[in-house]
């Protein structure tokens, strides 16, 4: 363990410090993406490509949501928002501007991105400057307020919507296109989840969450920390709102705005492992399809309420840190027990858990790393 | 327009009672247990279905079915905290009792729409049907009696907190949990106990809530949120905070709807909420904090 | 000797409670001055109205001339007064490391501190000195919430140094450390002070004050009711009865032992 490398903020845990184990992480992330890219060549089936492009619209989701809720401990309810904001203004714009149906299209979803960040701003400026608790629901109030501005203003089309343009692409490989307009997102998303968990930027956020009076007392920004963080999460979010805009061709208030997304993309993170990178990507991929299966099957889409409300409590009671915690704790506590005994006498901390948590260092809400 | 006006701020007022009753059973549980309750909107729909079924199928007048629905809402909120809300751990307790309070809503809708599907019901009964006269306008009878009803209600958690024993233990938790326990109150049965109130209350606000809107499962958002506006604006664990929040926010709606439009009421329910936390984030008349030492 | 710190006429009540009753103190620059008294005299208090933790009802304080009251304690801070905390706050799901780096952050533009890595090697190098200072090194990559209340104390005294403030107000340092600790605690807060560094006291190991301070004030009931130095105080009536409750006792104060 060399003592002298900055430590990047989430690989300070003996389990990720030996070489091997850095390796195979990057080797998996690799094979991940190449996974990813390949993907709707593999699978052609339109169901299955329609499935992907609603996960990857969630895993971005709850990345971006993730980066933001995970490291600052501020559990944000109102994300739909976003979504719903990113989603309005592709469809708005390209009626207005009467843009045909192509790749012309997509130049929108960046600009949804940038628009749902300025909302953000506001709101974060709002929100953040409450309690935590106070926080969660002006979160939610605010989302209701958007949800209702985009209900009964003309210009978003009122209650019956608003709609995308339509491509003329052929039917065979026609989610492809949304397939890897989403993947780019994701990419971003994923970017920009790990620029800010190794910055000191990321720092920062993870000592407020531990201890926000002190970080301040300490000289850290608080406000503009926890802002930024806010803002950018908005940012991802609201790109593939427009995504799931155009994909859908038709946008409705109350799914664009849908309090269910919230809760949706913070289980997917609570599921995989709150504050991880790679929890909220597991979370999603696990749930979605699972959703999407429900959807299809069932025609009342009421039973999948049941089922998210029991899964979401199974998981926060039984499972509070998360698979990817669970498993790399597991993991990692089999690695310590062969480990030389004898150097964990030297660091004379003799009962102390050496190995804390696997790869992330912001653990999630509840548990406080085993040890003295 | 003067007689609307008037019409509005008594319609506020009368049903301002009815959502300081359902929400001081929100702010009961937080000030008690330090925990949100997100199924609270989704609870009053639950009652308001109840007394439904009691009325349409049982023949049961709704105020005489309340001696069934609020007992038996007791009894949910008991097995709720129980079952759930025991479990969490003291530390981010409250974050996670909004996550858990969450899912058990969407149980609670879920069950709801495939028991009674998605169409709009509303309760019935002579005194929803007729109304009275007075000050220039029709006013039915129901929001007469539904406002009696809540501060029935309220005067009796009122004397139960501040005459009873139970009531010093619990009013001893909503101070410091943890000197309460010192001094021997069991803070874990005052807990489940003020759940269930907390829940209870709901089956009257239910009632009436069903007796003056049509409802569906999907009501159940509309008033957790304007619940939760209310409740941070009286000032998170204030139920005199509650009440009063209710009866102004509710008499603002029912202003601002006769004086702009009932489309833009629902925004400025919300933006209240959103103003007052800019100026004040601890709310109307929440304590502020002092730094954490 | 300069005033360093100027604390005159503080008064803090907390609903019918007066934790503070017009309460003066200087601090001399270069000086260790000690604040003792006993449990509920308002020490801590005092500490949080000097460091912006509190605001106080009447009276000012001031660091080199300038009025602080009522500042918040991200500007303390940055007017180079450091501060330890009686319970010790750390962040414990970070790394004893990453506790440092939080505290070396400069004022530096957002952006800036996104696209940097989480610590230069400059920075990194400051943090293991400092660490090295306190004899923490070797669990510099331990998380912080693992180390024992004795190492936490190091930590905090570490991270107060990060930015190299020049007066230090400790709370209760030696509270529950172990004895050999207490005197590493000790031997730094010297070194610091050849340096230049001003230190200001609270503790209750009266061994670990006598010896360390040359200047000490006791509280009681808050307020100051005497300052100077360990001779003096060590035998003075008022003191004594501050601490014994008016007994009439001609113990010396001088083997309290410290209590956590």
């Amino acid at each position: 363990m060399n003592g002298l490398t900055p430590p990047t903020a989430g690989a300070s845990r003996a389990g990720a410090r030996l070489p091997g184990a850095r390796r195979a992480q990057g080797v998996a992330w690799l094979v991940f993406g190449a996974f990813l890219i390949a993907f709707p060549a593999l699978f052609t089936n339109p169901t299955i490509t329609s499935i992907a492009v609603f996960t990857l619209i969630f895993m971005t989701s709850t990345t971006a949501w993730n980066a933001f809720s995970g490291y600052s401990g501020y559990l944000a309810l109102g994300h739909a928002a976003f979504f719903g904001t990113g989603a309005y203004t592709l469809a708005v714009l390209t009626t207005d501007l009467h843009t045909p149906g192509g790749y012309g299209v997509f130049w929108f979803v960046p600009l949804g991105g940038v628009v749902a960040s300025l909302a953000a701003i506001p709101v974060g400026l709002v929100a953040l400057r409450t309690r935590r608790h106070t926080f969660v629901v002006i979160t939610i109030a605010i989302f209701f307020i958007f949800q209702l501005l985009a209900t009964n203003f003309s210009f978003t089309g009122s209650s019956s919507g608003e709609q995308t343009p339509t491509p003329s692409w052929s039917a065979a490989g026609y989610n492809d296109r949304f397939y890897y307009a989403a993947l780019v997102c994701l990419a971003i998303a994923l970017a920009l989840a790990v620029l800010i968990r190794r910055s000191r930027f990321g720092l920062q956020l993870l000592a407020i969450r531990d201890d926000e009076d002190r970080a301040a007392g300490l000289g850290v920004r608080v406000t503009r920390v926890k802002l930024v963080a806010f803002v950018v999460s908005a940012f991802s979010v609201g790109m593939v709102g427009a995504v799931y805009a155009y994909f859908l061709g038709q946008i409705y208030p109350q799914f664009a705005f849908d309090p269910l997304f919230d809760l949706t993309i913070a289980l997917m993170a609570f599921l995989g492992g709150l504050g991880t990178l790679s929890g909220p990507l597991l979370g999603a991929m696990l749930l979605e399809p699972l959703q999407q299966y429900f959807t299809l099957q069932f025609s009342a889409g009421d039973v999948y309420l049941i089922v998210y409300g029991a899964l979401f409590l199974v998981v926060i009671l039984l499972m509070p840190r998360g698979i990817v915690p669970a498993v790399t704790d597991f993991v990692a506590t089999r690695r310590v027990r062969r480990s030389n005994l004898a150097e964990q006498v030297a660091l004379g901390q003799g009962g102390t858990q050496e190995v804390a948590s696997g790869p992330a260092v912001a653990d999630q809400v509840q548990a406080v790393p085993g040890g003295a | 327009m003067g007689t609307q006006l008037i019409h509005a701020v008594v319609d506020g007022v009368l049903t301002g009672g009815v959502y300081a009753l359902m929400a001081a059973g929100l702010t009961l549980i937080f000030g008690v247990m330090d925990m949100i309750n997100i199924a609270q909107g989704i609870l009053v729909v639950l009652g308001a279905y109840l007394s439904y079924v009691l009325s349409v199928h049982l023949g049961l007048d709704l105020f005489v079915g309340l001696a069934v629905t609020i007992p038996a809402l007791f009894v949910v909120g008991v097995v709720v905290e129980w079952t759930f809300m025991r479990r969490l751990r003291e530390r981010e307790r409250t974050a996670m009792s909004i996550l858990v309070t969450y899912a058990v809503a969407l149980i609670i809708e879920g069950v709801l729409s495939i028991v009674f599907g998605v169409n709009y019901v509303q309760l019935h009964a002579w005194y929803v049907d007729r109304s009275v006269y007075v000050l220039g306008f029709y006013l039915p009878y129901i929001y007469l009696f539904g406002f009696a009803l809540a501060a029935v209600l309220l005067g009796a958690l009122y004397a139960m907190l501040y005459r009873t024993r139970f009531g010093a233990s619990v009013r001893a938790s909503l101070q410091d949990r943890t000197a309460a326990r010192l001094v021997g109150i069991d803070v874990a049965r005052v807990s489940t106990i003020c759940f269930g109130l907390g829940v209870a209350v709901t089956a009257a606000g239910g009632m009436v809530f069903g007796a003056t809107n049509a409802f569906n499962p999907n009501t159940g958002y509309d008033l957790i949120s304007r619940l939760l506006t209310i409740v941070i604006l009286g000032g998170l664990g204030s139920i005199g905070g509650a009440l009063g929040a209710a009866v102004l926010m509710l008499v603002l709606e029912d202003v601002v709807s006769v004086v702009w439009s009932p489309v833009w009421s629902a925004v400025v329910f919300f933006a209240v909420l959103v103003v007052v936390l800019s100026i004040r984030p601890v709310g109307l008349f929440g304590r502020s904090m002092a730094r954490a030492q | 000797m300069t005033a360093l710190l100027e604390v005159a006429g503080v008064s803090k009540a907390f609903g019918g409670l007066r934790a503070l009753d017009d309460c003066s103190l200087s601090v001399a620059e270069g000086a260790i001055a000690g604040l003792i008294g006993p449990n509920g005299s308002g020490k801590t208090t005092l500490f949080n109205v000097i460091t912006g933790y509190v605001r106080p009802d009447a009276g000012s304080v001031s660091v080199r001339g300038e009025t602080v009251t009522g500042s918040s304690p991200a500007r303390l801070f940055s007017l180079g007064v450091g501060r330890t905390f009686q319970l010790t706050r750390i962040f414990g799901r970070l790394s004893v490391m990453e506790n440092m780096l939080v505290a070396t952050q400069r004022h530096e533009g957002w952006l800036r501190s996104v696209l940097r890595r989480a610590a230069s090697a400059a920075e990194v190098n400051h943090a293991l000195e400092l660490l090295d200072f306190v004899g923490l090194t070797r669990l510099a990559d331990l998380p912080a919430a693992n180390l024992s209340y004795g190492q936490r104390k190091l930590l905090e005294l570490a991270y107060v140094l990060v930015a190299d403030p020049q007066v230090i107000l400790l709370d209760e340092p030696a509270g529950g450390v172990n004895p050999t600790l207490v005197n590493e605690i000790r031997d730094r807060i010297v070194e610091l002070n050849a340096s230049g560094k001003t230190f200001l006291i609270v503790e209750h190991n009266m061994e670990f004050v006598m010896q360390l301070c040359a200047d000490i004030t006791v509280m009681h009931q808050g307020r100051a009711i005497l300052h100077g130095p360990p001779s003096v105080v060590r035998t003075d009536q008022r003191v004594l009865d501050a601490y014994l409750g008016g007994d009439e006792d001609d113990e010396e104060l001088d083997d309290d032992v410290a209590v956590g």
